[in-house]
């Protein structure tokens, strides 16, 4: 794979490895839809080179099977569904981060997204779901 | 069946969660060119001169193209907007020339080393600006353009549609009225800023079929326009349009499909690409209107509303486009919910130096409503009575006559007193209007009421297409683009639950593909399930006349006998005795191999009946098929010494006529919500003097985000529409109606101020307050 | 996307650093130090900034330090904000980085960045600022020590090729009693309209401003009077307001007639906080 240094890790992702599940909204940090995870955390993939990616562990929305897709589904997190793999990319993170994140830490991790459609509540309901769900072995 | 009012989960949810959902940019197969726009760095401007050289010597650029009388005009209403600005720029963002390369980050490149030189031209900020003497007229030629739908321009001005609405007589109306509020209104332009920034790509065949793939709402709308501007066959003219990423009336008008197509054109038909970045989203794009009001209600010392006169100036931007019938909707429902004898208004359409607009989920109603139901709480206060008792007291009802002087029915017109009784309950609205926390904060409810129709196309159709598959399972086609609302998924409960079959059995198509998709005039004005749904039960009763005819040639029966329900076909009064589908839907084989019947394919559509253009003089007609009523409420916590405030609770109880859906119905009333407080608490274009846009990113411009939002309470109120499918009214923008109106009433309230002015900002209290230091 | 390419240099150490900047600059490659990226990559891609190279400081032990001795802190440049506010080895600090853009932004956004960034509000300079720290900036002639309250004039005046390395608080500071106040147009995200960090070093309250005009600064007149204890709260609030001698922001945030009226309750906010 090539790829220039000024390429951002986003269209990297989407342009040459074709994971377009993660969007480009702003390309300027402020909407979240292109967030991925590197070494576990979130990180706005419209803010960082491909080639500071090199060495390190990306997830990103394809590569994730975890509980906190299933509940998106189950609470209507989302409608259109644009800014759902940054949100849950960026939540899942959260829960594998914080043990019992409160009130004011979820809300400082997830406002980094921008969700249109939904009113927010449904996506809190998803998140919530899920960090009170029994760890995994 | 009770499939009907289920949270049947969105049939596309699983590719969403994934990353497997694919909108229009994400379409990576196939190599493409790309365009890239130059956009106008001045409001108002006369083009000197464009000089491309340096870009054209750039390696991989394969065409630059620039504004041109060769272009045609575009428009819906009034075709006044070329695709590339010529002699003039008239609005910041607005395209100039387009730059078509191999790579995107060439034609991005070369876009920059163009010059365009420009002398600057006196910029109009707002409709007032543009109806004074000595404005200069945007458009000297508006009275020489073609019009394609309805518009009353007016000659040697900045008019470009006005719409009247004259009922009852106003004179009687102010003599029978003991007590009056006047007051003026005004916000500026905004964005739709769907997360998912414009897109198109086009592609012209050597054999001139163009195939178009567009972030729309309306693919069927791009394949007609595109035939007119261009003298296309329409035929030839295939759309697509994938998922898309939000829209909310955003991606009701054409414009980057055009831009696709020139370029496109300039390249001997190569497949080009175009993709708004977010700063052409909020700025070249329609955006969402600006409004400046008058109104002025007068009623009785008893609450009896007895006149109600309004004057809206549109703040429609450089180009009418569907700001024209964003106005004209405004003026149809010019006051709120109630029964008013004598009403005036004037909705103009005024042309400014600002992004043009176009519609925006509510469709020019929350936009007048903030007006009117400000006023309505002005005048409550005056004469002592509680708002809500006030307009309850006013309430249209069934019987009652409508602005434009249709007299309503109870199919026509939801119930609006329940509405505002479940309010109250739901907001406590008897512990009082304003609770102290401590010595500097206080809570404080503030209410409005609102309504809708749908002022669509009086021709506006939808078709459905079903098919089975081998196993009896069925495929559903609609014209409907899935935009996020979850109308397809809701189509399929229809189907289901008239077919009694599982909605895991329904498949359906979520592109369209405007040459093997029926058409649904436009995804937009919360139409899609009644219109689509009408279109699915006609579509099931063919199909179930096919499975009957098949059958009842093989049971030996008539068809009258027989009933389809889980998957089989069978006698009603013997059930036992039938067939399953899956042997009847792909032809039915007899044991000895004749066959008789074959795939069934089943059509319905639906058509909006007794539609009426208004009358110019007096408004009267019948411009939409219902309304929709609901009361809305927010609940503020407020600073009495910063002037700040948090929303604390939201709350919205509509006339839904039945839920089809309850979760997908909460979630489009949330979303609607979030949308409308998002608009009145924070979100406008600041322009400067030359009519830039100072915000154009969303750091600047800023939606609302997690953790900003109240605490939403929705219910609804269920009155059975006879004429819609299973008795639902449409839902996807009545959140967002009374949202604006209500905040600003709480804020009111809690300042001691009126306050008039949108966005509702503690910067805008504290001007309001006085601006004291 | 950004339209113009670059070389990328990825150095292990502060010297490393150095040369490659000398040597670039040398080459006519109009080098830049590279450390959260944030801003080089969002005003690349509005042709705002041009490089030739970017130099990754990332990687560089010194700017990723955190960490104490017996004096002082040591805060390396390319520590993201969250590190910093996790760790929290400096309470203030946290409080106010926790504020600037989002918790992802900040995964990327490091403090070194901050403070040398285009963008003027460099809210992480503030509780510098308001320590007396120094800085350790290194270039072609070696490492310097610097004041942070001689150097940062508006912004930090490194000269060209100076890399900003860490950034040395007393440990005392630490512990003093401290507020962060953002206050933003509207809510609870975007750009400050003002922010405020104040801190009380024995009876005196330090006080430094970002957003009220187009650069971070230490306000000396404000804390003149504000420490004014013969005069009133409002008294010592009026003047000042009134000793203030910077261009007010006028822009879309807030009119600068707006943030004169929350700097006022801000200070009020400020007082209460820490006391006369
Ligand atoms: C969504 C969002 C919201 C934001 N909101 C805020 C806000 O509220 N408040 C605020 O203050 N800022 C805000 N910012 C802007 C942010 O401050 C800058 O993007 C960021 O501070 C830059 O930091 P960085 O580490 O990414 O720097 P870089 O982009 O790496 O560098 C910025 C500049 O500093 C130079 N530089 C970097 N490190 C060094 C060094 N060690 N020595 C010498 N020169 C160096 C670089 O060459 C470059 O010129 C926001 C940004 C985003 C994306
Ligand atoms: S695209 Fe990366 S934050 Fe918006
Ligand atoms: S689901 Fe559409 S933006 Fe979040």
């Amino acid at each position: 794979m090539t790829f220039r240094n000024a390429d951002v890790l986003l269209d990297v992702l989407r342009y040459q490895l074709g994971l377009t599940g993660a969007k480009p909204g702003c390309l300027n940090g402020d909407c979240g839809a292109c967030t991925v995870n590197i070494d576990g955390a979130a990180q706005k993939s419209c803010l960082m080179l491909a080639v500071e990616a090199i060495g390190k562990e990306i997830l990103t929305i394809e590569g994730l099977n975890a509980p906190i897709q299933g509940v998106f589904v189950d609470q209507f997190a989302f409608q259109c569904g644009y800014c759902t793999s940054g949100f849950i990319m960026n939540a899942h993170s959260l829960i594998e981060t914080k043990k019992n994140p409160s009130d004011e830490e979820i809300t400082a991790w997830l406002e980094s997204n921008i969700c249109r459609c939904t009113g927010y509540m449904e996506i809190e309901k998803a998140v919530k779901s899920v960090i009170h769900l029994p760890k995994g072995p | 069946m009770n499939i009907i009012g289920k949270s049947v989960i969105r049939k596309e949810a699983f590719d969403k969660v994934t990353g497997r959902a694919k909108y229009t940019a994400d379409e990576l197969s196939g190599p493409s060119l790309h365009a890239r726009i130059v956009t106008s760095p001045y409001g108002h401007a006369r083009i000197l001169s464009i000089d491309d050289s340096l870009a054209r010597e750039i390696t991989g650029v394969r065409a630059i193209i620039v504004g041109s009388h060769e272009f045609p005009l575009t428009g819906e209403e009034i075709r006044d907007r070329p695709p590339l600005a010529v002699d003039k720029v008239r609005y910041y963002g607005e395209p100039v020339a387009l730059v078509v390369a191999d790579r995107y980050e060439i034609a991005k490149k070369a876009a920059e080393l163009i010059e365009v030189k420009y002398e600057l031209l006196p910029v109009i900020n707002s409709p007032t600006e543009a109806l004074k003497e000595d404005a200069p007229i945007l458009h000297p030629n508006l009275m020489s353009y073609e019009k394609i739908g309805t518009a009353y321009p007016v000659a040697h001005s900045n008019i470009s549609n006005v719409t009247k609405i004259r009922k009852g007589n106003i004179e009687n109306g102010w003599s029978q009225s003991e007590v009056s509020v006047e007051a003026t209104y005004g916000f500026s332009p905004s964005s739709h800023s769907a997360m998912e920034t414009r897109a198109a790509t086009a592609e012209i065949k050597p054999d001139g079929y163009v195939h178009i793939t567009t972030s729309s709402q309306a693919p069927f709308m791009v394949k007609r326009l595109m035939g007119i501007y261009f003298g296309i066959d329409i035929g030839k003219i295939i759309v697509e349009t994938p998922l898309v990423g939000g829209a909310y009336g955003g991606k009701a008008p054409i414009q980057w499909e055009v831009l696709a197509y020139l370029a496109s054109r300039a390249v001997g038909g190569k497949r080009v690409k175009i993709v708004y970045t977010r700063e052409e989203d909020l700025t070249t794009a329609p955006c969402h209107v600006g409004l400046e009001a008058l109104v002025k209600i007068g009623c009785t010392m008893e609450g009896v509303i007895t006149a109600a006169e309004m004057v809206y100036w549109f703040d429609g931007g450089a180009y009418s486009d569907k700001a024209i019938d964003v106005s004209r909707a405004g003026g149809v429902d010019c006051i709120g919910p109630y029964n008013i004898d004598n009403v005036w208004c004037d909705s103009l359409c005024v042309y400014t130096n600002h992004p043009y607009g176009t519609p925006f989920r509510g469709f020019g109603h929350s936009e007048v409503l903030f007006a009117f139901e400000r006023t309505m709480n002005m005048l409550a206060k005056k004469i002592g009575m509680d708002p809500l008792e006030f307009r309850k007291r006013n309430s249209i009802l069934p019987g009652h006559t409508t602005p434009t002087q249709v007299v309503l029915n109870k199919n026509t017109v939801g119930y609006l007193p329940p509405c505002i009784d479940r309010l109250k309950d739901l907001l406590d609205w008897d512990q009082g209007e304003i609770t102290e926390v401590d010595d500097r904060r206080i809570r404080v409810k503030g209410i409005a009421c609102s309504w809708k129709t749908s002022t669509i196309d009086t021709d506006a159709s939808s078709g459905v297409i079903i098919t089975f598959n081998s196993d009896g399972s069925m495929n559903l086609m609609s014209g409907v683009v899935e935009i996020g609302t979850g109308t397809k998924t809701i189509l399929a409960q229809i189907l289901a639950e008239r077919m009694k079959m599982d909605v895991e059995q329904i498949h359906v198509k979520m592109d369209v593909h405007t040459q093997t998709t029926p058409e649904h005039w436009k995804t937009v004005a919360s139409r899609g399930v009644f219109m689509a749904g009408r279109a699915v039960l006609e579509a099931a009763e063919d199909v179930i006349r096919q499975i009957k005819d098949v059958a009842a040639c093989v049971l030996r029966t008539s068809t009258e006998d027989l009933e389809v329900a889980f998957g089989r076909v069978f006698l009603k009064d013997e059930p036992e005795v039938g067939l399953m589908l899956k042997d009847v839907v792909y032809g039915y084989k007899f044991p000895n191999g004749n066959s008789i019947g074959g795939q069934i394919v089943g059509y319905g559509n639906y058509i909006l009946r007794r539609m009426t253009y208004l009358d110019p003089e007096t408004g009267a007609g019948q411009p939409g098929p219902e309304w929709t009523v609901a009361a809305h409420g927010v609940e503020v916590e407020y600073d009495k010494r910063d002037f700040t405030y948090k929303l604390v609770r939201a709350a919205t109880v509509v006339d839904i006529g039945v839920v089809l859906n309850h979760k997908a119905a909460l979630g489009q009333v949330m979303g609607a919500m979030s949308m409308g407080l998002a608009f009145a608490g924070r979100e406008t274009f600041v322009f400067d003097e030359l009519g830039r846009v100072m915000n154009p990113q969303l750091r600047t411009y800023r939606p609302i985000h997690y953790g900003e939002n109240p605490r939403y309470l929705v219910d609804f109120v269920i009155n059975p529409v006879e004429n819609a499918p299973y008795g639902s009214r449409g839902v996807g923008e009545h959140g967002l109606l009374g949202m604006p109106a209500a905040l600003a009433n709480a804020l009111s309230i809690a300042a001691g101020v009126e306050l008039n002015e949108l966005p509702l900002t503690p910067e805008l209290i504290w001007r309001t307050k006085g601006a004291e230091l | 996307m950004i339209p113009y390419d670059f070389e990328y240099y990825n150095p292990s150490s502060v010297e490393e650093a150095v040369q490659l900047f000398q040597t670039l600059h040398h080459d006519g490659k109009e080098p830049m130090y590279f450390s959260g990226g944030t801003e080089i990559i969002t005003f690349g891609r509005l042709n705002m900034v041009r490089a030739g190279a970017v130099i990754d400081i990332k990687n560089i032990p010194e700017c990723r330090a955190l960490e104490f001795n017996q004096e002082s802190l040591f805060i390396g440049a390319a520590n993201a904000l969250t590190t910093i506010e996790e760790r929290n080895p400096f309470p203030l600090l946290s409080q106010t980085v926790s504020e600037i853009a989002d918790r992802t932004a900040r995964n990327k956004i490091t403090v070194g960045g901050n403070i040398c960034g285009t963008i003027f509000y460099r809210e992480a300079v503030l509780p510098f600022l308001l320590t007396d720290s120094l800085v350790l900036v290194a270039g072609h002639r070696g490492l310097r020590s610097v004041p942070i309250n001689e150097i940062f004039q508006e912004q930090l005046l490194l000269e060209s090729g100076e890399l900003l390395v860490q950034m040395v608080t007393n440990r005392a500071y630490l512990e003093q009693p401290f507020v962060s106040i953002k206050r933003r147009r509207q809510w609870d995200t975007g750009y400050p309209l003002i922010t405020v960090a104040a801190l009380k070093v024995g009876q005196e309250i330090r006080v430094a401003i970002s957003g009220l005009t187009d650069f971070p600064f230490r306000a000396k007149q404000i804390e003149g009077a504000l420490n004014r204890r013969d005069l009133s709260d409002e008294q010592r609030i009026e003047l000042a307001l009134h000793s203030l001698d910077v261009l007010i922001l006028n822009d879309t945030e807030g009119s600068s007639q707006y943030r004169l009226f929350v700097l006022k309750n801000t200070l009020h906010d400020v007082l209460h906080e820490l006391g006369g």
